[in-house]
This record gives structure tokens, C-alpha cells and sequence, in this order.
């Protein structure tokens, strides 16, 4: 995509007060029927910040952006756009764009009348119609596929239109909603990266992304909310959230962290450094994330790279016997069962998996294996609370 | 695997196949089944209509000429017929067009209990006899019908509705029994119409009627055309509802076919009108496969 940067938003901020979020939510609940799809989710958006909404299917985060969008109506709560209460406004009074998985795009129109939909449904002049589509197609690279039809574009293609669309109307809110989820992995990474651009081309907009991949909410967001069940499980900024999960599943789910059992052999208070835990056979100092009583259980977040492998004799490591081995290019992906230990991670209740960039020779299915910690504390999260 | 083209010294001599005779043998098969839906297409219908077309040209006196079409042609009641007909089929296919649109509209977007069930019903009247919804009528608003026996309850005096022997009482049981005729493919379209772009476009700022004409009419063309071609060929030939209603002065061509041919006995004359009434519905056929061509829909297997 080149980068012409987008001229400031049309927001209307009348009766907004200064400081008041691009969007807020707050105790927001969406029921289909008798099934509770969003339950009290209170979250706010700063102007210029990125949002993503990061859990698996059905945990509510779609079901969040179509309120906040007005496609549905919540069953209670309240839903403001820079301080002005939208919540039971239909979709075309909030001006907010969106950009959904499917593209949605007008099939019958050409490219160029795709993106200018916005702008006539809103009565702009004829002239800065055209200027505008132009605009917000050299904004996505798209400008010299304006007469064709959606159908003669690769999704890739298509996605990038339906974000010119959504930009034209130059929204101070834009809502994603997993726009990238029908490309193929190629297209995906790809668009990403065009996706980084584009934010940084348009510093007053607030983002809602709505994915249930980790990478993008990673390299898109400044702070993630993980939900989960209906709830909102986590929200902090990505790279606090990524290294320092707060709960159980926050951990498992961004970055697919090893959940070793672990038991706390003496009380810790929320703000204390270090803790020593017991995992397995050796004793490590742990990261606490609130308060810990002597004995409690808790678990041990270790991601999959920061963990070694050794000989099985070495000291100061867990041993284990390996069951599966993955290559995936880059690294190993080494799957091994502990011996004895109590933890969470995988079905058994004791598998913990890998990551190894630099392996001289891959080691037989069975074979057992010393697994080394990392030297620096792991996080330390309370057993058994979804957050 | 090496591959070698070299002829195998102990490959058998190739044993010569009778092409065309078994060409033959398949074109004979087809020929068999064939042959029994054109001798059945033949027999009941092709054959009759010949009769008809061929009678049409022969008058009382077995004399063959263009005397029968000059008489029926030039005679009032056939031109009021035609009119009749025509004004009828085209009013009662807008007014379905527009009646269709509107609730399939709402059976398809608008949430209620019972949508499903509605969409049922609209099913099931496409396999009623149009006749029925003309006795319907009576019933309701005859003189001695529902609405007049409840009016006269109320002490409101005269016959509170009088059209049903009107024009407009055959347009308006047309439009009732034939409207789900339009809706049936509107309903099916419209299915096929993803939620997400209704929700952007609204999201783009357009209002529900901008939504309407600008994303789903569009999308919903051909089978609003297709709906549309089926119910002004069907009105077009439709005779149970005139009959039943009885209108006065409301002759259309099957009425005057029906008139010619068992009341009057004038066969030569109801050929004459049943070989034009077939000419317009073959008008019709050719123009909406020919519309549906240029336009797409065929591809999208709106036309059979």
C-alpha cells in the first residue's frame, strides 16, 4: 500500500467531553434469545489506539463489535462514541467503518462505486466524491483496479477495496472484524504488514480489531482484551499481556505457553519480585502476578522457545521422554510427557511442548530428555482461574 | 519407471472395434428414449393444438379461409377481451411485484416469531386452485359476505364494499393468489444476500430504503424478473378467479373462449381466440428468455 495520509476525521464530537474515549463501552451485555453472547464487558478506546479484541469462536468479541457497529442491540449497557451515547442508534447515524472477514462487497458495482457508496449515501459532492475514492484507493494501492467488479480480484484484492471503502468515509472509529481470516496464509502475512502501514498513516483513528489470532493481535494492537466465554478475561497492553499473563488461560491462549504445576514454597505479597516455587524435583524463583500463600498451587507460564533441551542427566533440569517431533522449517517443535511432574499443559496433565531453532540431531521418539528453564523468573499465575 | 514404446513381441493383435456400429447401436438407444416423450408430447398436445390452429381456419360451412379470424378479429367483444386481458394480467403482476417484494422483504430480514411459518403458508397457497381464493371473496365480500353482514351489524346501512363484481376485485384475488408466485424466488435470493453487506452498507451511512434500492434490489433483479415473467404468463391465462367472480363486463380471452365454446358453440371463433391467447403466452416465453439471456440470470439458472 502507499501512504498518503488521510486527512483528519469527520467526527462528530458535538457535546463530547475533551477527554473522552473514541469508543466506550461499558457493562455491556448481548443476548441471541436466552443465550448470553456478551456479558458486561466494559472497555474503552482511545483516539489513535488499537484494541484488539483476541479470544476463540464464541467468546463474544464479534458479538462486541457488532454492538458497538449498532448491527445489534444490546440487552443492556451503554455503548458512547467519543462521549456521545450511540447505543440504541441505528448503524448509519454512528459513522463508523467496518471492515468484515467476508469482504462484503457490493457484487453489482465497480470498485471505484464500491468505495464511493459511503460517500453518496452521505451526500458529498460529485467532485470530492471522486477525489476522495481516489484517495482512499492509493491508500490500499488499489487505484488502478477501480473499473473492475469485486468477482475479478483475488480476496487479498477485495479486502484491501472494502478498506478503502471504510476509510473513505473517513470515520474516527474503525472496526475489523477478522479481516483477514479468508486470505491464505501467504495473503494473511502479507496484508499485515500493509495493515501496520495503513495504522501509522492514520494517527487520530481508534481501531477495534477483532481476531482470533494471536500474531495479529500482537503486531496490530497496543493493548489486547482477551475474552472468553461471553467475558472479557484480560486487558492490558500486548507486550505486558504477552510477558507477563495474569491469568491461566490469557497465558495458554496468546502464545501457547507451557502450564507447568508448580507449588509455592513461601507466601508472596502482589508487588514482590520473586518467588520460589517448587516444579518437579527442583526448586526456581517465579514471577508472581498477585499475592501467593505458602503451599498454594499455581501454575508456571513458559513459553515453548524458552525452554532447553540437554542431556537427560544433566543437573538442575526436568527430565522427560519425548512423543512427538514437528519440524516446521524454522524450528523443532519437540512434544515431551515429564516424568512425574503435576503439570497443566496438554491432555495428559504432563506434556509440555519445544521450540528448538538449533538442533544437531533429532532425537528418537521415546528417547528421554532433560528440560531446562529458563535462568530468568517465569511468570507465576493461580492454578485453575479462567481469569 | 522407465516407459518404452518399442511393440511388445508377444502383444496381441489389436482386435478391430466397430466404431460406427456401436455408434449406431447408441444412437438407437437414445432414439428409444427418446421416442416416448415425443410421442406423448405429440399425442396430447402437439397434436391437439394443430387441431385447434387448423379448425381455427375452417368456418360453419367447412370452407377453409381467413373469414373465421376476420370475424373474430374485428369483432368488439374480442378486442374488449384482448384489453381486458392484458390490463388485468398487467396490473395484477405489478401489484404482486410490489405486495411480493414487501413481505418478502420483511419475511427476510425482519425478525418475528412465526416467519418461518408464514413462509410455509406462502408455499402451500402455491398448490391451492385459484379458484378458491375467488370463492374467498364471495364469502368476504359479497353482498351478503362477511364484511357487508358485520357493516350491516353496525347499522352502517347499504352494502359497505360493492366492488366484488368489479375489474378490480379480479386484479385485487389475482394479486392475492398469485403474489407468492413472486415471493418464492424473492425468498430464495434473498437468502443467498449475506447479512455483513447489509450491516456495511448501513454502517456507510445509508438508511434502510438506500440499502433496499442500492444493495439488495439490485441483487434481487432476476428473480423479481423471473417471478414477475411467471405471474403476467400465468394471469395472462388465468380463468377459475374471472369465472368464479362473475365481474361485470370483465370478459378476458379464456372467458372468451369458455363463451364461444360451450355457451355459443361457435368452435371455429374459440380457436380464433385460443391460437391467439397461445401466440401472446409464446410472445411473452420469448421475450423473458430472451431478457433473461442478456441479462445474466439464465446463467444463474433462473430460466429453465
Amino acid at each position: 500500500m502507499t501512504a498518503p495520509a488521510i486527512e483528519r476525521t469527520e467526527a462528530s464530537t458535538v457535546g463530547a467531553a475533551p477527554a473522552a474515549a473514541a469508543i466506550g463501552i461499558q457493562d455491556l451485555t448481548v443476548r441471541y434469545g436466552s443465550v448470553v453472547a456478551l456479558e458486561g464487558l466494559s472497555l474503552e478506546v482511545a483516539r489513535g489506539e488499537t484494541v484488539a479484541l483476541l479470544g476463540p469462536s464464541g467468546s463474544g468479541k464479534s458479538t462486541a463489535l457488532k454492538a458497538v457497529a449498532g448491527f445489534l442491540r444490546p440487552a443492556s449497557g451503554r455503548i458512547t462514541l467519543a462521549g456521545r451515547d450511540v447505543t440504541y442508534e441505528p448503524p448509519n447515524k454512528r459513522g463508523i467503518g467496518v471492515v468484515v472477514q467476508n469482504y462484503a462487497l457490493f457484487p453489482h458495482m465497480r470498485v471505484a462505486d464500491n468505495v464511493a457508496f459511503g460517500l453518496k449515501a452521505r451526500r458529498v459532492p460529485r467532485a470530492e466524491v471522486t477525489r476522495r475514492v481516489t484517495e482512499a484507493l492509493d491508500m490500499v494501492g488499489m487505484a488502478s483496479y477501480a473499473r473492475r467488479y469485486p468477482r475479478e480480484l483475488s480476496g487479498g484484492q477485495q479486502q484491501r477495496v472494502a478498506i478503502a471503502r471504510a476509510l473513505a468515509i473517513r470515520p474516527p472509529v474503525l472496526l475489523l472484524d477478522e479481516p483477514l481470516s479468508a486470505l491464505d496464509a501467504t495473503l494473511r502475512a502479507d496484508l499485515l504488514g500493509e495493515l501496520q502501514r495503513l495504522r501509522a498513516d492514520l494517527p487520530d483513528v481508534a481501531i477495534m480489531y477483532v481476531t482470533h489470532d494471536q500474531t495479529e493481535a500482537l503486531a496490530l494492537a497496543d493493548r489486547i482484551a482477551v475474552m472468553r466465554d461471553a467475558r472479557l478475561v484480560d486487558l492490558d497492553a500486548a507486550d505486558r499481556l504477552y510477558r507477563r499473563p495474569p491469568s491461566e488461560f490469557t497465558a495458554s491462549f496468546l502464545g501457547a505457553a507451557n502450564l507447568l504445576g508448580a507449588r509455592v514454597l513461601a507466601a508472596c505479597a502482589a508487588g514482590d519480585d520473586a518467588v520460589e516455587v517448587a516444579v518437579g524435583g527442583l526448586t526456581v524463583a517465579a514471577d508472581p502476578t498477585r499475592a501467593f500463600a505458602e503451599g498454594e498451587r499455581a501454575l508456571l507460564v513458559v513459553r515453548p522457545h524458552s525452554l532447553e533441551v540437554t542431556a537427560v542427566d544433566h543437573p538442575d533440569t526436568l527430565s522427560a521422554t519425548l512423543t512427538a517431533t514437528q519440524w516446521r522449517g524454522a524450528d523443532y517443535r519437540l512434544t515431551c510427557v515429564l516424568d512425574g511432574a503435576s503439570g497443566q499443559s496438554g491432555q495428559s496433565g504432563r506434556e509440555i511442548r519445544i521450540d528448538v531453532t538449533d538442533l544437531a540431531e533429532v532425537p528418537a521418539l521415546g528417547e528421554r530428555l532433560g528440560v531446562a528453564l529458563p535462568a530468568e523468573p517465569c511468570v507465576l499465575v493461580p492454578a485453575g482461574v479462567a481469569g | 519407471m522407465t516407459a518404452t514404446l518399442t511393440e511388445s513381441p508377444i502383444a496381441a493383435e489389436p482386435v478391430p472395434v466397430p466404431v460406427r456400429a456401436s455408434k449406431a447401436r447408441g444412437g438407437a438407444s437414445r432414439a428409444l428414449w427418446v421416442l416416448p416423450p415425443l410421442v406423448l408430447a405429440a399425442g396430447f398436445f402437439l397434436y391437439p393444438l394443430a387441431l385447434v390452429v387448423k379448425q381455427s381456419f375452417v368456418d360453419k360451412n367447412e370452407h377453409v379461409g381467413l373469414d373465421v379470424w376476420r370475424d373474430v378479429l374485428n369483432s368488439p367483444s374480442f378486442g374488449d377481451a384482448l384489453w381486458n386481458t392484458v390490463e388485468i394480467a398487467v396490473l395484477s403482476t405489478l401489484g404482486c411485484l410490489v405486495v411480493g417484494f414487501f413481505l418478502a422483504l420483511v419475511l427476510s430480514f425482519v425478525p418475528f416469531p412465526g416467519a418461518r411459518a408464514v413462509g410455509r403458508i406462502v408455499d402451500t397457497v402455491l398448490a391451492f386452485p385459484s379458484f378458491l381464493i375467488a370463492l374467498a371473496f364471495t364469502f368476504l365480500y359479497g353482498t351478503a359476505g362477511v364484511v357487508n353482514a358485520a357493516a350491516d351489524n353496525l347499522g352502517l346501512g347499504e352494502p359497505l364494499v360493492g366492488f366484488l363484481y368489479s375489474p378490480w376485485c379480479v386484479v385485487l384475488a389475482e394479486i392475492t393468489f398469485y403474489t407468492p408466485f413472486v415471493m418464492r424466488p424473492l425468498l430464495a435470493a434473498f437468502a443467498l444476500v449475506p447479512r455483513d453487506r447489509l450491516d456495511v452498507a448501513a454502517s456507510l451511512g445509508a438508511g434502510p430504503l438506500l440499502v433496499i434500492r442500492r444493495v439488495l434490489l439490485p441483487e434481487a433483479w432476476p428473480a423479481l424478473a423471473a417471478g414477475g415473467s411467471l405471474t403476467l404468463l400465468l394471469t395472462l391465462n388465468e380463468f377459475g378467479i374471472v369465472l368464479f367472480i362473475g365481474a361485470k363486463d370483465v370478459t378476458t380471452l379464456p372467458m372468451l373462449v369458455h363463451a364461444k365454446g360451450a355457451v355459443t358453440f361457435d368452435y371455429p371463433g374459440a380457436c380464433v381466440v385460443a391460437v391467439v391467447e397461445v401466440a401472446l403466452s409464446l410472445t411473452l416465453y420469448a421475450v423473458y428468455r430472451f431478457v433473461f439471456s442478456r441479462t445474466g440470470a439464465g446463467r444463474a439458472g433462473l430460466v429453465a
